[in-house]
């Protein structure tokens, strides 16, 4: 199955300054796509080189086999066939639901406007306020209508600028479920930009993780999480702190948590190539356990308090910090040493840094 | 106690407070009284004017202002529109240059456009002249400009700026957006112009043009130096030419109607602005022009201010040469003095009246004191003609009761002791301009919250304190900017001055107004040149204020 979408080495400058530095991923049909990264480091921009907004200054993207943008060629946004999203929605405040979702369906007959907004009310549950003005409507509602209005001409494609961004906390999770499954439902190919994790591994198959302009990683959550593919991603991807250690012969590795054992992972060499070698290693909060019998003990320096859980943030004898995931009933004091052990069965490795 | 009462709690106190409470309806009483005045002249009509009035120059009135509003609107619209989408959106040689300086015509009043449109244009003026002797023949044809499409041109010049400044905001704010919103839809980006950008910018559009409107039909200098006769030529006429101060009445209370569907129009446009997005949503780089596109697009920034504003000054200044040579107009220090000397005292009072209106509307932020700043601030939209004989009347009518009762008490003649003051010119202008002065005042007085003013009092610091020590510093700037606000606006206002000041005082703009009503343009010259340069300070506080 080929592509739906290709971005070849595309990069995009303002004046001197670049912003986008020789990108690259692809989509297939179907799949939905995350761009993740801080603020400032070209998502948007990517988006709207896609759209088809921005002109690109190398590379190439393709959509559906057909070259969109080149240096020097951009086909018009109008002619794409993409839908957008846009991250204030841009609702036309002078128009009902129905008109402002029927807006771009201008080259169809009546009958047919009529069918397809009807349809597209039902799947966005909007039917209720399809006579409401955009300012009658709840933030989640205006959401769904501008949705609704970039899905309404058949577009190959979606693109949805930190959609949920203009929403309470509290609205996100279950809207950014509700927007998957709704995308998933009608086989809709989308590329969604956000700097919310949460909201990237609920809603994406795909996830890119961007970086001052570059592609760190472009993978599933799951990979992400348990096979960065470099320090950045392992440092911007969920918890975690690095801490040195060796690899020995025999594939364990030697820390002063003691002697760790379970796949090793190292992005770009396989574990034999590594074995003897000065690394760092990735440890997530949930790699150390409390256990009062342990002889590992190590200070409280500070926790916050999740609920179920604290997160403990620990000090070894060497200085070194460690997080730590512990049920909380255990409610340690500030300074206080506590014993823990490392469980792993899995272990992400960098070459050592020289510092 | 609610947080909204001050910190009196004495009997004083109490009355300190209603005086506030009734402080706004007192402000108000500024517009409903002269409208009050001017409509119920038709208790006591003129018969024989009045009927005259009717059947021969209402007819004329109404389709000359009707052609005049059809002529400003399509000419403002097309100007401003056009103008504010290129500025705004696009980046042509000089765009940076036109996105301010489009916006200096505001400093030129109507009728000195007029005039020097008439001096430049009319058949003794050079344009007309050098024609014929490059032809050495009459022309066989010249657009006439003593017409009404004439007039309208002129004030479309003056008055476009409005248009220019409200939907630039629009377009700014969400221009690009909207036009990426209708090309992710299928649109092309003329489509899109027209679909989309147009109709969403549609509140401030009618706004900017209702603005335009309102000063067409308050203006009086460029309607009678063309002697084009509206509403307010008709309304001075009638007073100062058939002495029947009641039908200029009449007359008055006619153009207040016409006035107040405009009024109501463009405040209905207004409120539909809330709910429009004006976030300025973060401006992607403009679109550039390049070529012939590039070179069209200057060239009709160009024409246009080189028509509104270079040429008129240009113009102005070789008069002001011309006329220096053949003598110094020796009575100019005088009339300078009394523009200042008028528009110094207004702003004085403009501004104390602003200042008290929107505190008190911040002691008690309720329906009433709503509804009373927004009638007092709707003097704006009433042309100063109809002020004049609205606050004339009462005026007058105080004046003799006034004398008649201090003869009764004391014996004495006093003659009448308002009229021949500046007293009515003031209280005129004051209506006229409050809202000029009251909204900078107003915004700058939401900046000082309630919680300062609870700060304030926690520290033992209440009102005379206060007032020096919070609201002062706090609003000074602002009440700077008001008060100039209103100082370029009497300097520069015509039919109240004219027709209220005292016998022989004229002002800068009376002199042009005499002067160019026997076409002396070169003698008008100079005092119009200092009107243009005190006029240039607004648009400079406003450019700053619009880069910021």
């Amino acid at each position: 199955m080929s592509a739906l979408l290709k971005l070849d080495r595309i990069s995009h400058a303002y004046g001197r300054q670049v912003i986008v530095d020789e990108l690259s991923f692809e989509l297939e049909k179907g799949e939905i796509g995350c761009l993740l990264g801080p603020s400032g480091c070209g998502k948007t921009t990517v988006l709207r080189c896609i759209a088809g907004f921005e002109p690109i200054i190398s590379g190439e993207i393709r959509l559906n086999e057909t070259p969109v943008s080149r240096p020097g060629f951009v086909l018009p946004p109008e002619q794409r066939r993409i839908g957008m999203v846009f991250q204030e929605y841009a609702l036309f405040p002078h128009l009902n639901v129905t008109a402002n979702i029927g807006f771009g369906l201008h080259r169809s007959t009546k009958t047919e406007r009529a069918l397809r907004v009807a349809e597209l009310l039902q799947v966005t549950s909007l039917t209720e306020v399809a006579d409401r003005y955009p300012h009658e409507l709840s933030g989640g509602q205006q959401q769904r209508v501008a949705l609704a209005r970039a899905l309404a001409p058949y577009p190959d494609l979606i693109l949805l600028d930190e959609p949920f961004s203009n929403l309470d906390v509290s609205l996100r999770e279950h809207l950014s479920q509700e927007v998957r499954e709704l995308l998933k439902k009608l086989n809709i190919t989308a590329i969604l930009v956000t700097h919310d994790q949460a909201e990237a591994f609920a809603v994406a198959d795909k996830i890119g993780v961007m970086h001052a302009g570059k592609m760190m990683q472009w993978s599933g959550a799951h990979e992400l999480y348990h096979r960065p593919a470099n320090r950045f991603i392992a440092d911007f991807i969920g918890q975690g702190t690095l801490i040195p250690g060796r690899i020995t012969q025999s594939g364990t590795v030697e820390t002063e948590l003691g002697t760790l054992t379970g796949d090793i992972y190292h992005p770009g060499q396989s574990p034999d190539e590594i074995a003897g070698k000065q690394v760092d290693l990735l440890i997530r909060p949930d790699d150390i356990i409390h256990d009062d019998d342990s002889p590992l003990r190590a200070a409280v320096v500070h926790k916050a308090f999740r609920g179920a859980q604290f997160l403990y943030t620990l000090r070894l004898d060497s200085g070194q910090i460690v997080l730590s995931l512990i049920p909380s009933h255990h409610d340690h004091a500030m300074g206080e040493k506590i014993g823990i052990r490392s469980e792993t069965d899995h272990i992400v490795v960098f070459d050592r840094l020289r510092s | 106690m609610p947080a909204a009462q001050p910190h009196y709690s004495l009997a004083a106190g109490n009355r300190i407070r209603r005086a506030w409470r009734i402080f706004p309806f007192l402000v108000a009483s500024l517009v409903l009284v002269p409208v009050c005045v001017v409509f119920s002249s038709f208790l006591s009509p003129d018969e024989a004017i009045w009927q005259h009035l009717i059947t021969t120059t209402l007819p004329n009135l109404l389709t000359n202002t009707l052609w005049l509003s059809l002529g400003v609107i399509l000419g403002t619209s097309f100007l401003g529109i056009s103008l504010a989408w290129f500025t705004s959106v696009y980046a042509f040689p000089g765009y940076r240059f036109f996105s301010w300086a489009l916006f200096l015509p505001l400093a030129i009043p109507a009728y000195v456009i007029a005039f020097v449109a008439l001096g430049i244009f009319d058949y003794t003026g050079p344009v007309q002249t050098s024609l014929r002797g490059w032809l050495g023949s009459d022309l066989l044809w010249f657009p006439d400009i003593r017409s009404g499409s004439g007039v309208a041109i002129v004030m479309t010049l003056a008055f476009y700026p409005y248009v220019y400044l409200l939907s630039r905001d629009a377009f700014l704010t969400q221009g690009k957006r909207l036009l990426e919103v209708a090309q992710s839809l299928g649109f092309n980006r003329r489509q899109g112009f027209f679909k989309v950008v147009l109709p969403m910018a549609r509140p401030w559009i009618v706004a900017g043009i209702m603005l335009a409107l309102m000063e067409t039909l308050a203006d009086f200098g460029a309607v009678s130096i063309f002697n084009y006769d509206t509403f307010t030529t008709a309304i001075y006429k009638t007073w100062f030419g058939m002495f029947s101060l009641s039908t200029a009445s009449q007359l008055a209370s006619l153009l207040i109607l016409i006035v107040l569907v405009i009024i109501l129009t463009e405040q209905r446009f207004r409120l539909r602005m809330r709910f429009y997005e004006n976030k300025k949503s973060a401006q992607a780089d403009r679109i550039r022009l390049t070529g012939w596109q590039a070179i069209t697009v200057t060239a009709f920034a160009g024409t246009v201010l080189f028509f509104a504003f270079i040429l008129p000054v240009i113009q102005l200044s070789i008069w002001a040469w011309n006329s220096s040579a053949t003598g110094f107009d020796e009575r100019y220090p005088e009339f300078a003095w009394h523009s200042v000397l008028l528009s110094v005292l207004a702003a004085l009072m403009t501004c104390l009246a602003a200042a008290m209106l929107a505190y008190a509307a911040r002691l008690y932020p309720d329906g009433y004191s709503r509804f009373a700043v927004r009638l007092a601030t709707v003097g704006y939209a009433l042309p100063g003609a109809v002020l004049a004989v609205g606050i004339f009347i009462p005026m007058a009518w105080l004046d003799n009761r006034l004398s008649d009762w201090i003869e009764v008490i004391s014996g004495v003649e006093t003659g009448l002791l308002i009229q021949g003051t500046l007293a009515v010119m003031l209280v005129a202008y004051m209506t006229r301009f409050l809202a000029v002065s009251y909204f900078p005042l107003e915004s700058a007085l939401q900046r000082v919250t309630r919680s300062i003013d609870e700060a304030a009092t926690g520290f033992g610091i209440t009102g005379w304190a206060m007032l020096k020590t919070i609201y002062f510093p706090m609003l000074k700037s602002s009440l700077f900017t008001a008060a100039t606000l209103v100082f370029v606006d009497v300097m520069k206002e015509m039919p109240i001055t004219l027709m209220t000041r005292p016998f022989d005082w004229d002002t800068l703009a009376v002199r042009i107004f005499s002067l160019t009503s026997e076409g002396q343009w070169e003698q008008a010259a100079l005092p119009a040149l200092t009107l243009i340069l005190t006029g240039l300070i607004p648009i400079i506080l406003l450019v700053r204020h619009s880069e910021t």
